[in-house]
Formats: structure tokens, sequence, C-alpha cells
């Protein structure tokens, strides 16, 4: 490990996105950021600080409070052959630009005959734990995986969230990428030279033999977590991050379900219909022979995130709920 | 209700050879079930005390129903309630936490699982179980689920293979093996006899055409079948079987059958893969070997029970065999594991002036060996022309799993054993 540590260095998620938009912004001159208050206040989030003092406000530019206005331009710009970057605020906001990304971005490709592809990155922040309410917290990537026509990424990590900018540039087609608000200050190491990662794969992140837990995003951590604590008991767990929500690389999770015969799934969206209850699915469809026990889900209460803190850590998945699920999935036999 | 074919959807109960409190062990018959094709007798697989007895006598009831409740002495009931008490403090323990973080959310962060309204009496087990109990012939309704409703996992499954594994290799005493090797049943049968309170004449030709039926359209629809077929010098093996007979009284003398079968089991040794399954898409070769020998029956039909291990029985002994498993079929009087364990069948027509036998694949095995009649037919060897016994032996093999490479070699190992009779 500290052979390998001279090459790394530590930063954090919101500096590893960040380094990614300055990376492509001075590798292809085609990029460029949009959004709201992305610019002169330096993102809500703080992102993209001080990358207009970099590259300009041509290139780092600031939109009206209109999602829908700025989702439209960039399909127009990446039309018209730019590679634009947009980042929305929230995912919430995001559904007031619903319209461009379901029945124009997605869809253009398709209407046009395959004469118009849209490559278009959307970025947002998604999920919650920070307290800011209802509006503000929920967690809908499962939701926009249901699309055709789009990628859905969900980088968890530093490393990915580093590298799959740059991939998703490459791509043809609209990419949405799916910031875990959460995950902004958490620090994590990188090489020295990381750069592009894949965005069609998921990760063993955990090697373990007795139960998967499949995740994504902020949730992954916690399943992390879990397993460590779960190690000491004697029970090994794999985990599995998605990364990726659409399209969905279903051959890692089957072949772990394959291995371990126990899955469950932490997903941070709400139960109903979400991204946990199409894994479920596949894996019944797929590895039914290869299941000891039913599919568990672990999700976020079917409520409108509570602001109250105790009430939203409450709502939200957690570690110890983790834990004490996958005892009893392991142990309710033997 | 065991499955005893491959076919077999209803059994009827015969009759109890038990009550509730008697002891039962392994192998015991604890009771005659009537199947479309004849009165089997049912093994148990468990040591234990039979606890309930949930089918009457004459009762008709789906394979799958549980008939009997047979306690194993090795899960007493404090077990269980041990697991339910640590299972009680563990949702206590969690509402309490839920308490001090989040009363209201409390019941909806937790989901009790209500047991879903279903047939009673079904067998729980995992998908995952339930594959392993195929691939090791694991009877499903014989083990007792650990389950908090007695859910079979697939560790109980692996037990059991383990369990059974350890059986057959102490009574075998040979290298404990993994595979459940079932065993020839060494005691002896009491005298055959019609049995007794059997159901009213049931139409027996009729069930047993349509198990035929149904087992032959299967094995046509859904087996690539491939033909080889080689003609072997019987001369040696007639030869050393006169000159064995002569030592043995009548009752004792050795039919063509036993060198046969057992030169069939001694070269599917050499070419294993001819003696399996093939299940879910799979094949699943069988490392014990039992041969389902085709019997006809009387009254029309035929039933191809099994020889369970002839490899590993010298003649005499599978002479002894061979005669007991015709009688007790034509009685019909078999053991449920001789109806289900056959891993290869064999059918000799010879009796009936038959030169060559083009085989239907009983699935889901994998192959099946033919014999015509033994006829005297001119015979070329070593540059010289001469008159000899010779048989027509044919493979009919499951494309899906063996290829005819493989077919060839167990042929060519089969016309190897026929001319070595003194080691059969």
């Amino acid at each position: 490990m500290s052979n390998g540590m001279e090459h790394m260095r530590k930063l954090t998620y919101r500096e590893a996105v960040r380094e990614a938009m300055r990376d492509a912004l001075r590798k292809d001159e085609r990029v460029f950021l949009m959004g709201e208050d992305v610019g002169r206040y330096g993102g809500c989030f703080a992102v993209s600080k001080g990358l207009i003092e970099e590259f300009g406000p041509e290139r780092i530019r600031d939109t009206p409070l209109c999602e829908s206005t700025f989702v439209g331009a960039g399909i127009g710009a990446a039309l018209g052959g730019m590679r634009p970057i947009v980042e929305i605020m929230t995912v919430n906001f995001s559904l007031l630009a619903a319209d461009q990304i379901l029945n124009n971005t997605a869809t253009y490709l398709h209407m046009s005959g395959g004469l118009f592809n849209v490559p278009l990155i959307i970025r947002m922040a998604t999920g919650g734990g920070r307290q800011l309410a209802a509006q503000h917290s929920h967690c809908l990537s499962g939701w926009y995986a249901h699309i055709p026509g789009i990628k859905v990424l969900t980088p968890a990590t530093v490393e990915d969230a580093r590298g799959m900018l740059w991939t998703a540039l490459d791509d043809p087609d609209p990419v949405l990428i799916f910031e875990n608000s959460g995950l902004y200050n958490m620090e994590g190491f990188l090489p020295i030279d990381a750069g592009p990662v894949d965005i069609d794969s998921a990760r063993v992140r955990r090697a373990g033999k007795d139960l998967t837990i499949i995740s994504y995003s902020a949730s992954l951590f916690k399943a992390l977590d879990a397993a460590e604590t779960l190690s000491k008991e004697g029970i090994e767990a794999e985990v599995i991050d998605l990364r990726t929500l659409r399209p969905l690389d279903e051959r890692t999770f089957l072949d772990s379900a394959a291995r371990t015969h126990r899955v469950l799934i932490v997903d941070e969206g709400w139960r109903s219909g979400s991204i946990s209850a199409e894994v479920s699915a596949r894996i019944m469809e797929k590895a039914f022979f290869e299941l000891d026990a039913a599919v568990e889900r672990i999700c976020s209460a079917e409520v409108p995130m509570p602001y109250a803190k105790h009430l939203e850590e409450a709502a939200l998945p957690r570690m110890e709920k983790i834990i004490e699920v996958v005892r009893k999935m392991v142990r309710s036999h033997g | 209700m065991p499955g005893l074919g491959a076919d077999m959807v209803t059994g009827a109960l015969v009759e109890w050879k038990v009550k509730p409190g008697d002891r039962v062990k392994r192998g015991d018959i604890i009771a005659v079930v009537d199947t479309d094709k004849a009165a089997i007798e049912i093994e148990v697989f468990e040591d234990g005390i039979v606890e309930d007895l949930r089918v009457q006598p004459g009762q008709t009831v789906p394979v799958g129903t549980v008939m009997a409740i047979i306690r194993t002495e090795a899960v007493p009931f404090a077990a269980e309630i041990a697991a339910a008490k640590e299972e009680k403090v563990l949702v206590e323990g969690t509402r309490k936490i839920m308490e001090i973080e989040a009363p209201p959310l409390a019941e909806v962060v937790i989901p009790s699982r209500q047991p879903l309204a279903g047939r009673a009496g079904r067998i729980k087990a995992s998908p995952y179980a339930r594959r392993l109990a195929a691939e090791h012939s694991i009877d499903l309704g014989a083990l007792r689920g650990t389950g908090p409703q007695g859910e079979i996992y697939a560790s109980d499954v692996e037990s059991a293979v383990s369990a059974a594994g350890q059986e057959s290799s102490k009574e075998a005493g040979g290298a404990p093996t993994e595979e459940p090797v079932p065993l020839v049943t060494k005691e002896k049968l009491p005298p055959t006899s019609p049995i007794a309170g059997k159901p009213a004449a049931t139409d027996y030709q009729a069930a047993i055409r349509r198990a035929i039926a149904a087992a032959m359209a299967r094995s046509n629809r859904e087996i690539p079948h491939y033909y080889l077929q080689t003609r072997i010098d019987m001369s040696r093996t007639l030869h050393w079987l006169e000159s064995e007979n002569l030592k043995r009284s009548i009752k004792e003398r050795i039919l063509l059958a036993v060198p046969l079968i057992k030169a069939v089991a001694l070269a599917l040794g050499e070419v294993p893969e001819l003696n399996g399954y093939w299940i879910d898409d799979r094949h699943q070769v069988q490392e014990s070997i039992n041969i389902g020998f085709a019997i006809s029956l009387r009254q029309g039909g035929l039933i191809t029970p099994a020889i369970l291990g002839p490899d590993l029985m010298s003649v005499d002994e599978l002479m002894e065999a061979l005669k007991d498993l015709i009688t007790r079929t034509r009685a019909g009087r078999l053991r449920s594991s001789e109806m289900t364990e056959a891993t290869i069948t064999v059918t000799s027509l010879g009796d009936f002036g038959v030169e060559t036998v083009y085989g239907v694949i009983y699935p889901p095995q994998v192959a099946l060996v033919g014999f015509g009649k033994v006829m005297e037919q001119p015979w070329a060897e070593n540059g010289l022309l001469g008159a000899r016994p010779v048989v027509t032996a044919t493979l009919a093999g499951d494309h899906r799993a063996t290829d005819g490479r493989r077919g060839a070699q167990f042929l060519d190992a089969l016309n190897r054993r026929l001319q070595e009779p003194s080691k059969l």
C-alpha cells in the first residue's frame, strides 16, 4: 500500500468533478459549462469555483433561473456541434426541464431517423441527508434510468467523479450524471495520472462470499461500512457499485448472485418502481435458481423527505439497518 | 409424495407400513404408493420418529404433498425456541433504537413479512436448494428445512448430501465421497405377495401406456438422438457363460443379460459421460451407475427399474439382483429408489428375435444401450471366415450431452469387456 501511495494524491469528490471539467475544457474547445450560478458564484455546491477565471464567461456561462430554457439551449448547442455540459442545481429542479430531457434529448436520434444525435451532458446534484427538506433532497436517478435514449451515471467514488465525465463527453448521445451532494466533501485518493474510466460496467468494490449488497452513489459507502462491521462477525459481504443505472451492467451482479446466492439492494430512491426493483426483477428472471433467499431491499422511506435531522436519517437507508437485514438473511436458517 | 418418474403427477397411498411413534431409519420402507405404472414401496431418507401421518390410504395426492412428518432426532424443539427468542430480541432491540431516532417511522422501516396465502403442505425450498437437490438426487420432501417456517435452504440440502455421503461410505467401507452413492439393498425381501388393501382395479394398462406416451413423446420432442451400432463377437462370453453355469445348480444359473449388464456398467466406468442426466440445460454426469433394465409386464407395457450399482456386484450378486428385480417388477413391488435413480437404460429384445434395437432415451437420461438377438453369423478374422455367435449392440445417445466420438468409445469398451468375460 505505502509503495503505491507516492503516486497518489488526496482530493475531494468536489475537486475531482472540477478537475474533470477543467481537463475537458482544456482538451476540447467545443466543451463549455452552462447553468445557474456556475460562473461568478462558483456553483451552488462550489463545484465550478475558479473555472470562470480560467476559461472566461464565454465558456462558463451563467444562465437565467429557467431549467427548460438552458437545457433546451444545451440541446441546440449539442446539435450544432458543441459539447455542452449543462449543470442543473439539483435533480428536483430538473423536473422543470423534464420535457426537454424526455421528449427532446432522449428522442431526437430516433425522431430524426438517426440524423441528429445529441452529445449533451447534464450534471445534477441529487440525494438527501443535508437537511434541505422535501423539495431539494430526492434521489431520482433511478427514475431517469427508466428512459431509453439517455445514459444515467451515478459516480460514487472520487475516481469515477474524475473519470466518467470525459468518457461521457466522448459518447455521441446524451448522458446524465448524478452527483450525490453528500459526497462533495468526501476525500479520496487518486493516482496522479488518473484519467477517463468506462461508463458501462458495475464494479465489485469488496469481495465476499456470503451475500451480495448491490448499491450505488452515496449508499455504496453505507454498504461498505456495514460490510466491514459484518466481517468482524464472520459474515463476508460482497459489495457491488452499479456506477451506471442505464444501461445496467447486469452481468456483474448476476455473477455475484451466483457466487453468494443472497442479494440485498440498497437504494436511496423510493422503493416502489425503483432501480432496486429493476435489479431485483432481473436477478429473479435470470438467476432464479441461484437464489437461496428472497432478494431484499433497503430503500428510502416512501415519504417526502423530512426536514428534521433525526427523521431524515431514519428515512434514508442506514448502515445499522443494512447490518440488521444482512444478519437476518444470512442467519435466518442456521 | 415422491416423484417416481419423469411424468408422475399424482400418486395414491395404498398403505402405511408405519404408525405415529414408530422409530424409522434411512432405507426403511414406510409406505406403499400406487402410481400410473405400479405399486411402489417408499423408502425413508432420514432417521427419526414418525410424528404424524397426513395422508390416508386410498387418497390420491399430487407429487410434492407432505405425506408424513418424521421428526429427526438431531433437531429438537429447543433449537427452534432459542432461534425464535433471538429473533424477537433483535426486533425489540431495533425498535428501541428506532424509538429514540424516529418513532413515527419505526413501523414503516421494518417491514413485517406476513405469510402469504398458499397451498398448504407445499415444500418450501429456495430455488438454489431445489437446484442442488436435483443435482444430488436428494428428495426435498424428506428434508427438514431450518428456515423459520421450515423452509429448505441450500445449506440443508448440502448437509443432507454430506450425511448421505458419510452414510454410504460407512456402509461401503470405502473412501468418503461427496456424492451420495445409492447402495444395493442387501437385505432379503419378504416373499412377494399381492398387495394387501390395494384399491380396486385401476386401469393399469391404460395408465402405463399414458406414462410411456408422455415420457417417449418428451424424449422425441426434446432429445436429439444419435445412433451408433456395432457387431460384437459373443463366442468368448457364451463359452464362459456355459462353463460357469456348469458349476451352478439350475436355480443359480446366470442369464446372458448378466454379463451384458455388467459389461455395460464397466464400459460406463471408462466413458462416464453417458451415465447421467440432462437437466436444466446442463449435462449432469452421475458418479454411481444405476442401470435401468427394461422389463416387460405380462399384462402389457414395460417398466425400467434400476439395478443399483451393478459395477460393484459380482456376477452372482448381479444375477440375484436381476431375478429379484424381475419378480418384484411383475408383482408390482418396486422401491422408490429403483424407479427414480436409473442413470442409463439397457434394453434387450433378443428373446423376441430382434436383430437391432434403436432405442428411445428415457428422459432425463442421456443414453440407452440396446442388444439384439445373438445369431450365428459369418465372421472374418485373421483372414479366415467362420461362423460366430454375434450380437448387435446399439447406443442411442443424447447429442446435447455427448458426441458420437464418446459413444464410439463406449461401444468399443463394451466390445472389449465382452471379449474378456472372466474379468466381468
